[in-house]
């Protein structure tokens, strides 16, 4: 049998192809470069790199082809997160800057694996087979293994590395494990032949079907970092570089997100009813206990973590309606999620100083006082996440409230409702010490430079501009969740 | 005379090596040794893709089989740089002696 590729299809995947080719560069940069000669060509090479892959990416938007003989799909749910996951390189590049340099980190590598953790999540994005959607996966992941580490003398970082590489190749097993069942029982690996198998009726339901998906499940919960597979979370997020952790916890949770719903939305849609009371416990209880644990921290870089967990919970309530044509409101949610997120952990950046990160809700006090703008655009990115309006967060969780209403899980909305209750209290708290309380000790200069500014000059605005005018995303959103109906 | 093993035979291997890898990961305290769990889920995981393609005479699991051993290989050269990173800065590589953040 000879196996054909047309060479169109090396036209669709120019963004993968330039994102391959900017990272290797990188690295081919860092091994030639002379000694005390400049950076320069080598931090551009992410903001380039991205730029191109986006304009190219943005080319094959309503393309709707399959190439490579189905191992590989161009549609606008691709697009979408595609585009998401590459402004997400463009804003974590342009904080980077300054604070690798801080923190004497290896920056060749830094760089070029930033590109290709980016590289693994948009192929995961677009795909209809389990083969590239765990290839996807994995290069992504690897990625992050180290770039968690890259903090070389850290004891922390080391840490953060381990626990993320232990627990993530376990997770791997889980979800393979799920995928081989699946393939067992169907012999298929492409999700819409399984979705066409499953709708004829001549399928039977077997225990080992069902074992899959649950293992499937609980792969993709362990990525998103969903209660009850959250443990490494904040450990891992407290010690990664903080780039690391707004880059972990906007880009890796879009990715896995944006994974999770094309399997569950394409392949096992007709079961999710039976699955509607896990999924209903999965996100009460991630909503729950992230909120409840983010409480009682006193780092705020932690209590970010437990709220990023807490923000998957809300994810998964539009998961739970199970409403096809309801999907776009997780896309709309991890949209405005990622801005918010990597604008708060810029702030937690620029406030650090080498050796010392200044993480602890106590370095807070008084900032107003002495830096009013850095702690009103902190106020901003805490206000959204409590979902305050006009703010983008705002219209995110009412969106996914109203979902849950009209799907009738009546119960469920009054539980998210409650929830961003509690959450109000400590974002709010993060607030106040920085309005009402004295400084308690000085912790200097902070440490803004042009990269770092622009990034939350462009979260701002995002997120003023998503919470006021939300419908030119929203509609976008519609269209790429399209694919579903 | 010979006789071909059942499919069914080759899964509750598979489960019995997945489970023993699972406890494995759960309970060993070296890191090394958690990593060895591991790869033995991959082995399960890769004897049900060698299993099932057998009986659905398809070539995707043998081909799924390739991508899952390249992934455990790079997964092995990734870890195992991680663990020399841990024992210069511990001098062991007992993952319960990573335990500055806790909470």
């Amino acid at each position: 049998m000879v196996v054909q590729i047309p060479e169109m299809d090396f036209g669709w995947i120019v963004p993968e192809i330039a994102m391959t080719v900017f990272a290797a560069v990188a690295l081919l940069l860092t091994l030639f470069r002379k000694k005390n000669s400049t950076w320069l060509f080598v931090e551009a090479m992410p903001l380039v790199g991205a730029i191109v892959a986006l304009y190219f990416t943005f080319q094959t938007w309503n393309g709707n082809i399959d190439i490579f003989n189905n191992l590989y799909t161009i549609d606008n749910f691709g697009v979408f997160f595609k585009g998401l996951s590459l402004v997400i390189l463009i804003l974590v590049t342009l904080l980077s800057y300054r604070y690798i340099d801080r923190e004497d980190m290896a920056r060749g590598e830094y760089y070029s694996l930033l590109m290709f953790g980016t590289l693994g999540m948009m192929i995961m994005v677009s795909s209809n087979n389990f083969i590239t959607i765990f290839i996807g996966l994995e290069v992504m992941s690897i990625s992050i293994y180290i770039l968690a580490g890259l903090m070389g003398g850290n004891a922390k970082s080391v840490e953060a590395s381990l626990k993320y590489f232990l627990l993530g190749a376990f997770a791997t097993a889980f979800l393979l494990y799920g995928i081989a069942l699946i393939y067992g029982t169907t012999g298929m690996l492409d999700i819409r032949e399984i979705a066409g198998y499953v709708n004829s009726g001549n399928f039977m339901v077997t225990p080992t079907f069902m074992a899959g998906l649950a293992l499937l499940i609980v792969g993709f919960g362990f990525k998103t970092a969903s209660v009850p597979f959250h443990m490494w979370t904040p450990d891992v997020y407290e010690g990664a570089p903080t780039s690391i952790t707004a880059y972990m916890a906007t880009g890796v949770k879009a990715a896995a997100f944006a994974a999770f719903l094309r399997v569950l939305f394409t392949a096992f849609h007709p079961f999710l009813s039976g699955w509607t009371y896990m999924l209903w416990i999965l996100a009460v209880a991630t909503m729950t206990l992230g909120n409840i644990t983010a409480l009682k921290q006193d780092d705020v870089k932690r209590m970010l973590a437990y709220s990023s967990i807490a923000h998957a919970g809300y994810i998964l309530i539009a998961l739970t309606v199970g409403d096809r044509t309801l999907s776009s409101t997780v896309l709309y949610y991890l949209l405005v999620y990622s801005f918010m997120t990597i604008g708060a952990f810029a702030v937690v950046i620029i406030l650090g100083r080498q050796g010392s990160p200044n993480t602890g809700i106590e370095s807070y006090a008084g900032l107003a006082g002495r830096h009013p703008v850095i702690a009103a655009v902190m106020a901003v990115f805490l206000f959204s996440m409590a979902g305050i309006p006009p703010l983008a967060g705002f219209m995110g969780k009412f969106y996914v409230l109203t979902d849950a209403i009209r799907g009738g899980y009546y119960w469920l909305a009054i539980i998210g409702v409650l929830n961003s209750v509690v959450a109000a209290y400590y974002y709010l708290r993060v607030v106040m010490y920085m309005y009402f309380k004295e400084p308690e000790a000085e912790i200097g200069a902070p440490d803004v430079s042009i990269g770092s500014t622009l990034a939350i000059a462009i979260s701002v605005v995002v997120v003023f501009y998503l919470g006021i005018f939300p419908r030119l995303f929203l509609m976008i959103a519609h269209t790429s969740s399209a694919i579903f109906m | 005379m010979l006789q071909e093993i059942p499919t069914s035979y080759c899964y509750l291997l598979s489960a019995i090596v997945f489970i023993i890898g699972a406890v494995g990961a759960i309970t060993r305290k070296n890191a090394i040794v958690i990593f060895m769990s591991i790869e033995l889920m991959l082995n399960s995981v890769n004897l049900v893709f060698i299993s099932s393609g057998n009986a659905f005479a398809s070539m995707d699991g043998s081909i799924f089989v390739f991508f899952v051993m390249t992934v455990a290989a790079v997964e092995a050269a990734v870890g195992l740089a991680i663990f020399v990173m841990l024992f210069r800065m511990k001098g062991t590589v007992n993952a319960d002696e990573a335990s500055l953040m806790k909470g």
